[in-house]
């Protein structure tokens, strides 16, 4: 390593100014947030037909909000992260305890905290949490450990402590959602694929255990997504209408602003959930795959700073917030186009709502963290380490 | 060998990488093909279900089950309801529309501002409600000045109606438009308009009666309107629900209890069914379907008298001396006393340094259990009460129907209270004093009942089973309601003879010579009643105040007088008719409460109800009003 520069040297011990860290930054990435989010600005003021309010001025404020809250978490030490991700960890447990006790004592079913600008969900905060804290143990597990049964048992309670809080509220898409992205860092981590094989196996059994503890809402969600004509006027007659309004925008859609499916409300939530559906609508499969690609874009960025890190613990996250944005895109697009049961779960930067914004601009941020501290060597206490 | 392992776990998550960014490029490439399916392929079936046909789905709301008393006369019904709406595109100025509308129906400054706010508010082509409850007259001034009302629609739906107002408000209950925070699990709460039973039967059945929403297929132009119905299910309309109540005894009740805050109820004995329940005052339930203005809400809620309240379930009332019977017959049970022997009343019996007082200063001499129930004797009950102590005590009032609620069906209903000896340790931590034993033995100090449990155990002393009150006959469906119960009631299980001595110093207290009520005899030839008085004070009487001479009762605070209670059964030889009385300070039992009670059994005796057939479920069918003659 005789040929790197002054910086590359305080790049390994990662000591850098202020300045170095912002030069360091994928400014490219961020653009391609920014301009994300700039689709979704009109496809807000879209869907308060043809105003600014009452979303898109709140959106936009927000989006500038999690813009900076992006940039600081970007210039936060790695190792410092590292270091707290266990602390973060347990505070959004306790949070989520918090919310399940107050509603419990409340009498009705709060799922949030209001900070007045936004409401923070728990559930959503715990997606983060999880990752930091996944991604701090396996850094310090070898990968023989790795192998061993007995060493997955603390970051397996990690998962199904918050998981069945979550359900509890009820929550069953934000539940699996969370399951599949700790799913993800254990898989990346580099647990053998026979050991997934053998728990989805034990879920599946699982199946008629768990059936009864769903909520009645949840259990129609399911059965309708089954069987569309059991609720001619509940979910199913949203996929149906989702469906319609999609499919009838065509190759290239009726235009911004011309959607006459969601204006005419046939659409239900078509600023928050259904808002895919609205952007398909009125710009139609060019639109559509368009964003799709935008969102793709930001992907390769996640795979690609992951396989540039030098430390497990910055490629775990990386891959994990990677995954977890790929999942909100995945779950959200293909529920409304009728792929999967109707699931509450965002578009990523395109939504209105305050938590998810929050949840995705974090875990940019902490994306953004990785790369700028991509070659700090971490030891695996989490100090320097010169192995 | 931390590099070589680090490259053994970088080599692992590459390769992993690979397979993992490979799946998600699949599932990414799943939902492009889900939209090339739906956008290209399958385009122009949807651009026609959009564009030309787009289908709406509206939900018909199903007609509410009637609720009718025990011969079929309506309580609770649908009325037509005509409602004036109006299209703001169709008009050509709203506000010059509205004025002439102005000129011809009644439209307050009100409805013409919520108009105008709700118009602003959704699409230039959905109707908007002007006004409810048009009559016919203002119904034909709409059609006659159409020409100059562009927009104006008239519509026809249906309204809960109670064609006997006030009479039967509170098992009736009544309803009103859904809270938000409801949990939505129908989707016909969410129509606008909606009504759900909030209180009463309406509450209770409300599942049954509401019934099932039908749905209707509307093909909607681009525009959103109407073109034609394309399917239509129709719902099923709610149950009709039969109560046991006679309404021309529970409208007699009413206007006999009149001004006063009072309850009444009155059972079939053999049956347990309830034919009269009133509670005064009483309020007007068309007005809550309405909607209550909030003066009027406040003036209901914030009435001393309570009107909201159904006293008759939910008003629970020291029994007084209503209570005698219960330890009489607990002492009977134990031995305690004999119906022969005498206690000796001075007009007052010492307990260490306190007095207790019979009602009668002077004293009523030599006691018998007879005499002393027709009489009311007080000192008599303080003695044999705390011969037998308050357990043994409260084991009788819960045989007899106290201290638990009766179940009979309606939300609200209170448990009233029977105190034991554990009782006051677990809620007060403090032991049993023999003083409160005295109380106890007079109906007073911590025991309560409500009036449907003192009509119960009238019910259960004049049979000697333990009868359970119902309120509802049938629904016109089998399996979602409790059948009134068809096996016989549980014997109670007492020595004839006790009951028979019981039965006889409540016979004498209308129709001994030194009865209390004895001036509210029934004035039936041959039927006589059977009952008792119970005067109850809702305020200690201080000595200073009983050596001073009691006030009389015009100068007392109408919230400080004592209530006046009675219950009662008839005909004596052969009974069938319970009932129970209370006028909260109304003052004496004797003269207030058994004149009530005589001419409610007058008038039950007269129409006898439950001698005469009832409606079966054809006659429901054509809705018969009345009884047959």
């Amino acid at each position: 390593m005789t040929d790197t520069g002054f910086l590359a040297a305080r790049l390994r011990r990662g000591n850098m100014t202020l300045a170095e860290k912002l030069w360091q930054m994928s400014w490219s990435l961020v653009f391609w947030l920014c301009a994300i989010a700039t689709i979704g600005f009109f496809m807000l003021y879209s869907a308060a037909n043809a105003s600014l309010d009452p979303w898109t001025t709140r959106q936009a404020m927000r989006f500038g909000l999690g813009l900076v809250m992006l940039l600081t978490i970007a210039m936060i030490d790695i190792r410092l992260i590292m270091r707290y991700a266990y602390p973060f960890y347990a505070i959004v447990l306790a949070l989520l305890v918090f919310v399940e006790v107050r509603g419990v004592v409340g009498g009705g079913a709060q799922r949030w905290i209001d900070l007045g600008m936004i409401n923070l969900q728990p559930s959503e905060l715990i997606k983060v949490a999880l990752v930091l804290a996944l991604a701090r143990y396996f850094h310090s597990l070898s990968l023989e450990d790795t192998g061993r049964p007995v060493f997955l048992i603390v970051p397996l309670l990690m998962v199904f402590v918050p998981v069945m809080l979550i359900l509890r509220q009820p929550d069953l898409g934000t539940s699996l959602m969370v399951i599949m992205g700790a799913g993800v860092l254990f898989f990346m981590s580099g647990v053998r694929l026979w050991k997934f094989i053998t728990l989805i196996i034990t879920m599946l059994a699982a199946i008629p255990v768990a059936w009864p503890m769903l909520a009645e809402y949840q259990k129609n969600r399911v059965l309708t997504f089954i069987n569309p004509e059991r609720d001619p006027l509940g979910a199913g007659y949203h996929i149906l209408q989702s469906k319609i309004a999609l499919g009838s925008g065509g190759l290239f859609g009726k235009g911004f602003l011309q959607g006459t499916q969601s204006h005419l409300n046939f659409l239900p939530e078509q600023q928050t959930d259904f808002i895919f559906t609205m952007l398909a609508e009125e710009m139609g499969l060019v639109g559509g795959v368009t964003l799709i690609g935008l969102y793709v874009i930001v992907l390769i960025y996640g795979f690609a700073i992951a396989l540039r890190c030098r430390h497990q613990f910055g490629r775990l996250v990386a891959i994990g917030v990677t995954t977890t944005f790929f999942l909100y895109v995945f779950i959200n697009v293909a529920m409304v186009m009728g792929l999967i049961p109707v699931v509450g779960v965002p578009l990523p930067l395109i939504s209105y709502g305050g938590t998810a914004l929050l949840t995705i601009m974090i875990c940019m941020g902490l994306l953004m963290s990785v790369y700028v501290h991509r070659d700090v060597q971490i030891g695996v206490r989490g100090g320097y380490d010169d192995g | 060998m931390i590099i070589n392992r680090d490259n053994d776990r970088i080599r692992l998550f590459n390769r992993r990488a690979v397979a993992l960014g490979g799946g998600q490029s699949l599932l990414i490439s799943a939902l492009i093909g889900r939209m090339y399916y739906l956008q290209v392929v399958e385009a122009d079936r949807y651009r026609m279900l959009a564009e030309e046909n787009r289908i709406n789905l509206r939900l018909l709301p199903p007609p509410r089950g009637r609720v009718m008393d025990r011969f079929g006369e309506p309580l609770a019904v649908n009325r037509q309801n005509f409602r004036v709406l109006i299209v703001s595109e169709q008009t050509r100025d709203l506000a010059e529309t509205l004025d002439a509308l102005a000129n011809v129906i009644d439209m307050s400054e009100y409805d013409r501002d919520r108009v105008q706010k709700e118009v602003r508010r959704r699409r230039s082509f959905v109707p908007v409600t002007v006004r409810e409850n048009l009559n016919w007259e203002e119904m034909a001034r709409i059609q006659v000045n159409a020409p100059d009302l562009p927009g104006v629609i008239v519509d026809e739906g249906l309204m809960r109606h109670y064609p006997q107002n006030q009479t039967a408000a509170h098992v009736l209950g009544y309803v009103s438009s859904v809270d938000e925070d409801v949990l939505i699990d129908d989707p016909l709460l969410q129509l606008p308009g909606f009504r759900i039973g909030k209180a009463g039967m309406e509450q209770e059945f409300d599942l049954v009666l509401r019934g099932a929403g039908g749905t209707s297929q509307v093909e909607v132009n681009a525009l959103g309107r109407v073109i034609r119905e394309l399917e239509r299910k129709e719902g099923e309309a709610g149950k009709d629900l039969i109560l046991t109540l006679d309404q021309r005894l529970q409208r007699f009740t009413a206007e006999r209890l009149g001004a006063e805050s009072a309850a009444s109820v009155v059972m079939d004995i053999h049956t347990g069914e309830v034919l009269v329940m009133v509670s005064t005052p009483s309020y007007d339930p068309n007005a809550f379907n309405r909607g209550l203005t909030q003066r009027e809400w406040n003036a209901l809620v914030g009435d001393p008298r309570a009107p909201m309240t159904n006293k008759a379930i939910s008003g629970q009332y020291s029994p007084g001396s209503t209570f005698k019977m219960i330890v009489a017959l607990a002492a009977l049970e134990q031995g305690a006393i004999t119906a022969d022997q005498t206690v000796t009343c001075k007009g007052y019996t010492d307990l260490g340094s306190r007095r207790a007082h019979c009602w009668e200063g002077r004293g009523h001499g030599a006691m018998d259990m007879v005499q002393a129930i027709a009489q009311s004797c007080d000192v008599y009950f303080y003695e044999i009460a705390s011969r037998v102590g308050v357990d043994r005590i409260a084991e009788m009032a819960r045989r007899l129907g106290l201290g638990s609620s009766t179940g009979v069906g309606l939300a609200g209903e209170r448990d009233g209270l029977i105190p034991t000896e554990a009782w006051k340790r677990a809620t007060l931590g403090e032991s049993w004093q023999k003083g409160e034993t005295f109380n106890v033995g007079i109906g007073q100090g911590h025991v309560l009942a409500t009036p449907l449990q003192l009509a119960v155990m009238a019910s259960r002393l004049s049979t000697g089973l333990a009868v359970e009150p119902v309120l509802t006959r049938q629904m016109m469906m089998e399996d979602t309601v409790r059948q009134r119960p068809t096996k016989p009631f549980e014997v109670l299980d007492f020595d004839p003879a006790h009951l028979a001595i019981v039965r006889l110093g409540m016979f004498e207290v209308l129709n001994g010579p030194r009865g209390t009520a004895r001036a509210s005899q029934l004035k039936i030839p041959g039927v006589q009643m059977s009952g008792k008085t119970g005067t109850t004070q809702v305020k200690n009487i201080s000595m200073a105040e009983r050596e001073a001479g009691l006030p009389d009762i015009d100068e007392i605070p109408w919230n400080e007088r004592t209530h006046a209670l009675f219950v009662a059964y008839a005909p004596e030889e052969n009974p069938r008719y319970a009932l129970s009385v209370i006028v909260e300070h109304g003052g004496a039992a004797s003269i207030v409460a058994a004149p009530i009670a005589r001419d409610i059994m007058t008038e039950v005796l007269r129409l006898d109800p439950s001698r005469k057939p009832r409606i079966n479920d054809d006659q429901v069918a054509v809705s018969q009003p009345g009884a047959p003659a």
